[in-house]
């Protein structure tokens, strides 16, 4: 009772402290959550979208679940994801005319994940070398890989035959299939695949395990023998791999191709769900599917209502915090009860 | 050097009456911890111009009744009375100003400052550092100690002693009339006690009470005008000045342990004398013609800022031998452990284990040759706090079968030989996946020892294997080294307990500035000769 | 000629850089100050936005640029006290705290000029420029240098009163021992809390007026998420400063150099992509860690709460 209450909490806080800011805009917070909400899961159109917008989300959430349980702060999943989508927009149309098209698929997705893993080699080597800390260096490279995403897309990557700065879209038919005649792709399988497969590792594998001890106290791990460089360096590759795959699954199942200043930012938003997850890789489906039907529902509201998207960074930036407060508060209880 | 010569810097003037007043009375006081009650009804006196020793085990409760005297901590029940006015200690800054000042167990000053610039700590204001009555004070303290310390030397570089002697001047910065050392000689060489026991008398009789925390025996009859006795939590009595100038050592020792322990004081009895005797075990028993277990041969690691490396560390061990590492903290003790545990690379010697070279390996390695290492932060870097004690207990173990199929964890087996080692070593813990941390630290010893002393372990390393337990505690751990020796493993004991050293192993090694000063046979002549080499000079 | 060498191109390039630099300065010697008393301040690209915000909507309602910048001042000191509150009272994790600052200030700010601005899009006039006579007729550096808002030689000056505060007074000792040994502190009898939330509150101030300065002096306008991880380059100013105010002075020129190349070239006439330029800042940041990263120096009780008592 008291875990529903832990994550309920925070959520209505969250909710009501917007809610209220949108009052002092003039706008009404109940029909903007109302119509959020039916948009995004209450009609059969809202719920496919929705279900779509989740791979990506879950994909970065795996990613995010290893790496936080391994003590390691990557916050550059946003360059790691756009600079592995932009690769992938770029390759894949090459591909498909060259091997078959599952290949082509397949292909990409191993490199994309590769692309992501690469981009996270200067931050894992600075933590494990020099103890630098990844917050801020995981920023920068995400930084930089949003800029080079977009220099690469307007420059070598540019198809020619278009007047809008693009990729070369890859055409419907050689995008991820579509499941069971909806319009969700399958890439939300792949990604609801990775967030099993990390939590089977992280719970009941030897890796997982040392992972998570390097997470848990360091010292502890180094006096046990492990090498934690080297698991900083897996942790690093596998989590910003999931990021870099989860560009991969975006452009290959929804976008086809990579606009100039395209840049969704899914990454930071996704750190709040993890953390309202307590880095549990199973709850964090449950988060998942409450933030897309926020998002999805909240670019529909915003057309209609006239609240922009920006309004969901405040509404995660609050959820964040009466988290930390709710556990907080929740922390002193049980110290004073004991 | 009268007691009127000094005039204090600043906060309240200091109140030192050599009339016999107390200095401090304490009634009834009580604090409370989740599942502990660290001071019970404790009533004492303080006396300006006297030492009156705290005496008393691991777990007694005198750090809590120092915390609270000295402001950072509040009793539940009970009443502080400073030269007869009763008073509520609510933070370190009413402590100070009423005078009373703390050392700590745990140094206390900022290492990146100087020593002058710790001293000068203690104001909020934007005013530029005023360093010229701040010398002169600090010139006049160092004469009233005996000290000479650079007063612009950064504190990191000073050795533990000197260290000491900066936050004995802190504490008697503002002009203190009452002094409270808490366990101050754990980083002291024999002469450094002494030394420190000769500034303590000078401060006396001048009018100071000085309150000395200790859990050794021979220092609070070495020093102390009266002692009173704490055991969990509760002052179970005193022996006052005049009956101390009357009795022996051996009668003091005698009355504190039937203070503590009333009339069946065996179990307490047996690891006091186990200090105090004067019978060593045999060195002669190992068989030294044969071929060492272990050789090291010019072992040096890479200096770091901040710790002491060591340096062309070079010695034999033979099986069943316990060899002692002496040594006050911070003279490479713990780079010699973690090199020998795999846990740090040697950039130069060799290591030897039944004459096969094994410099190279890691952790995990050594472990497998059977070498083991129980680290002296059981919190750090011993355990992992939010883990299992199950977990723990096979942290070093991690991937290998049969708890581990192909990588995958099996658990219910992990599980079910945690339940078997909690039973045999009689581990007290509500269940085997119970946090770690929440165990307490005689019990996380026992997961450290269940997991280190395996049927392969050859070699064990053991780091202050006694620090912070209670006296039950600290026995078992010394039955377990003289039991394993008998049994014919090696054993590495490094301690700042010269009376522990003395009662468990064969030879005793002294570390000084990263070196090897000497290794002694553990006979009589043996504390002598360990002393002077604590200081460097050869013995 | 070599189009980069003109005397147009590098006085550009050193007013740029100096413009660009000024918010960097400001938020590094905030972010600077917090990190020596032990608290790593993720939140200061929220404490920027937000004196950025208020910033502008003062000095376009009030036409006063001095107001704008109190104002921004207080909207920094308003995030910051969320800051003192959540992670120095009440030791809440620095980093989630500070990620969420920053994330409802972005969303809040966004949001706000969206329903105030977002159809008209104003602007602000020119800033007041304070030309030091005689100084700014020097060629290059002249009109790179001293014609500049008045802010900017006040920050110049707070380098110097930062650097003497942190080495000659008793504030700069009690800022080193809370980051260093806050236990050593509270047995001094100094209140641990009360020194890091004034390091945060100052940071807060700074940090405003650096977003200010984005907007009343930089750009002219707000423009949603305008500071793009200028707080976060603050915060390696500050990590690789090492305690240093001077440093971060250095670090934040360097980096405005890097920011501003961009306008510089344009108006030399050389075609770089924007993109490209602007990769270059977070390049650098990155060269410099590699290169000298192990020589960044971060307090030792960086990130942990104080809490008395406790071991």
């Amino acid at each position: 009772m008291r875990a529903v209450a832990r994550v309920l909490v925070p959520v209505l806080l969250a909710l009501g402290v917007s809610g209220l800011v949108l009052l002092a805009l003039g706008k009404n917070p109940l029909a903007y959550y109302g119509d959020v909400l039916t948009r995004g899961l209450l009609t059969w159109g809202g719920l496919q979208a929705t279900i779509t917008r989740m791979a990506p989300l879950l994909l970065i959430a795996a990613g995010l679940v290893l790496s936080f349980q391994a003590g390691i702060w990557n916050l550059g999943t946003d360059g790691q994801f756009l600079l592995a989508g932009v690769i992938t927009a770029a390759l894949t149309p090459v591909l498909v005319g060259i091997v078959p098209w599952s290949i082509a698929i397949i292909l990409s997705l191993i490199v994309a994940f590769a692309v992501g893993a690469a981009w996270s080699l200067i931050p894992a080597f600075l933590k494990a070398s020099y103890g630098i800390n990844e917050i801020i260096t995981s920023l920068m490279m995400s930084f930089l890989g949003t800029s080079l995403a977009n220099v690469l897309v307007k420059i070598p990557f540019r198809d020619p035959s278009t007047d809008v700065p693009q990729t070369q879209v890859l055409p419907v038919a050689d995008r991820l299939p579509r499941l069971f005649g909806t319009t969700v792709h399958s890439g939300i399988l792949i990604a609801v695949a990775a967030v099993v497969i990390v939590h089977v590792v992280m719970t009941r594998t030897a890796f997982g395990l040392k992972l998570r001890m390097v997470g848990a106290n360091p010292r502890a791990a180094a006096h046990a023998g492990l090498n934690v460089a080297k698991l900083t360096f897996a942790t690093f590759a596998l989590s910003a791999g999931l990021a870099g795959l989860a560009g991969a699954v975006e452009i290959l199942g929804v976008q086809g191709t990579v606009r100039a200043d395209w840049n969704p930012a899914y990454g930071l938003l996704v750190v709040p769900l993890v953390f309202l997850a307590r880095f549990h890789a199973l709850g964090v489906i449950g988060f998942t599917v409450f933030f897309a039907v926020l998002m999805i529902g909240g670019e529909s509201a915003s057309r209609r209502l006239g609240v922009p998207q920006h309004f969901v960074l405040l509404l995660v930036g609050m959820l964040l915090l009466f988290l930390a407060l709710v556990d907080y508060l929740d922390h002193r209880r049980r110290l004073m009860r004991a | 050097m009268s007691a009127q010569a000094s005039v204090p810097l600043g906060g309240a003037p200091s109140t030192i009456s050599v009339d016999g007043r107390a200095a401090i009375e304490l009634r009834g006081i009580t604090k409370r911890f989740p599942g502990v009650v660290a001071n019970n009804d404790i009533a004492l006196d303080v006396l300006a111009g006297e030492i009156h020793v705290l005496l008393g085990e691991n777990g007694a409760g005198k750090s809590t009744l120092i915390g609270i005297l000295a402001g950072l901590q509040r009793p539940d029940a009970g009443s502080i009375c400073v030269h007869g006015r009763p008073v509520s200690i609510a933070s370190p800054r009413e402590s100070l100003d009423l005078g009373i000042g703390t050392v700590f167990q745990h140094m206390q000053l900022v290492p990146s400052l100087t020593v002058l610039e710790n001293l000068m700590l203690g104001e909020s204001s934007w005013r530029p550092l005023q360093r010229r009555p701040a010398l002169e004070r600090f010139r006049e303290l160092s004469a009233l100690l005996g000290v000479s310390i650079d007063a612009d030397a950064p504190v990191a570089r000073l050795a533990l002693g000197e260290q000491q002697q900066v936050e004995i001047m802190h504490a008697l910065w503002r002009g203190a009339s009452v002094l409270i050392l808490d366990e101050p000689t754990s980083t002291l060489a024999p002469q450094g006690v002494h030394q420190l026991g000769e500034v303590m008398k000078r401060l006396r009789d001048k009018g100071v009470a000085i309150i000395f925390i200790t859990h050794k025996m021979r220092e609070a009859c070495a020093l102390g005008d009266r002692i009173s006795v704490l055991r969990l939590g509760r002052l179970v009595g005193s022996i006052d000045k005049q009956e101390l100038a009357t009795m022996t050592e051996q009668q003091v020792t005698d009355r504190v342990v039937d203070l503590m322990f009333g009339k069946n004081g065996q179990a307490g009895r047996g690891v006091i004398e186990l200090e105090n005797q004067t019978a060593r075990r045999n060195p002669s028993r190992i068989e030294r013609h044969a071929a060492p277990l272990l050789r090291l041969r010019g072992v040096t690691t890479a200096a770091q800022p901040g710790e002491c490396a060591v340096h062309e560390i070079s010695f034999d061990l033979w099986r069943g031998e316990v060899l002692g590492i002496a040594g006050v903290d911070g003279n490479g003790q713990k780079h010699l452990a973690e090199v020998l545990a795999g846990q740090r690379a040697a950039i130069s010697g060799s290591i030897l284990l039944r004459d096969e070279e094994v410099t190279r390996g890691g952790v995990a390695a050594r472990r497998q040759q059977g070498i083991a290492y129980i680290t002296d932060e059981r919190h750090g870097e011993g355990t992992i706090g939010t883990f299992s004690v199950a977990t723990n207990l096979v942290a070093k173990e991690i991937g290998k079968p049969p708890l581990w199929w192909r990588g995958v964890s099996l658990w219910d087996r992990i599980h079910l030989h945690a339940r078997e080692q909690i039973q045999r070593h009689d581990i007290r813990t509500p269940s085997e996946r119970t946090p770690i941390a929440k165990l307490s630290g005689g019990n996380i010893q026992k997961v450290l020892l269940a997991r280190e002393l395996t049927a392969r372990a050859a070699l064990v390393v053991f780091n202050k294997p006694t620090y912070g337990l209670d006296l039950q505690n600290t026995q078992l751990a010394r039955e377990r080294i003289v039991e394993g020796a008998a049994r014919g493993v090696a054993m590495i004991v490094i301690s700042n307990e010269l009376d522990e050293l003395a009662a468990v192993s064969d030879r005793i090694a002294v570390m000084f500035q990263g070196r090897l000063n000497g290794i002694v046979p553990n006979d009589e002549n043996a504390d002598r000769r360990i002393g002077l080499l604590m200081t460097g000079a050869a013995a | 000629m070599n189009p980069l060498l003109t005397e147009v191109f590098l006085s550009t390039l050193i007013f740029g850089a100096v413009t660009a630099g000024m918010p960097l300065l400001l938020a590094g010697l905030g972010e600077q100050i917090s990190e020596k008393a032990g608290i790593l301040n993720i939140g200061i690209e929220g404490m920027m936005l937000a004196g950025a915000y208020a910033g502008f909507v003062v000095a376009y309602a009030w036409d006063s640029f001095a107001l704008g910048f109190l104002a921004g001042g207080l909207a920094g000191i308003a995030v910051a006290s969320l800051m003192a509150l959540f992670c120095v009272r009440l030791s809440l994790n620095q980093i989630v705290v500070g990620i969420a600052l920053t994330l409802s200030a972005e969303g809040l700010t966004a949001l706000l000029h969206f329903f105030q601005f977002s159809r008209t899009y104003p602007r602000l006039p020119k800033a007041p420029v304070l030309a030091i006579p005689g100084l700014d007729n020097i060629p290059v550096l002249g009109p790179g240098l001293f014609r500049h808002n008045t802010i900017v030689y006040l920050a110049v000056l707070l380098v110097a009163v930062v650097a003497w505060l942190f080495r000659k007074t008793y504030i700069g000792l009690n800022l080193e021992a809370a980051g260093n040994r806050p236990a050593a502190l509270d047995a001094a009898g100094i209140d641990v809390l009360a020194t890091r939330t004034a390091a945060v509150l100052t940071t807060g101030v700074l940090a405003g007026l650096g977003g200010a300065y984005m907007v009343e002096v930089g750009a002219g306008l707000f423009v949603p998420y305008m500071t793009n991880g200028a707080g976060f380059i603050a915060i390696v100013l500050a990590m690789l400063a090492r305690g240093r105010p001077l440093w971060v002075l250095l670090g934040a020129l360097l980096f405005g150099v890097s920011l501003s190349l961009t306008t510089a070239l344009q108006v030399a006439g050389v075609d770089i992509p924007t993109d490209v330029v602007q990769m270059l800042p977070f390049a650098m940041v990155i060269l410099v860690l590699v290169i000298f990263g192990r020589n960044s120096m971060l307090p030792p009780a960086l990130g942990l709460p104080y809490i008395r008592g406790e071991r």
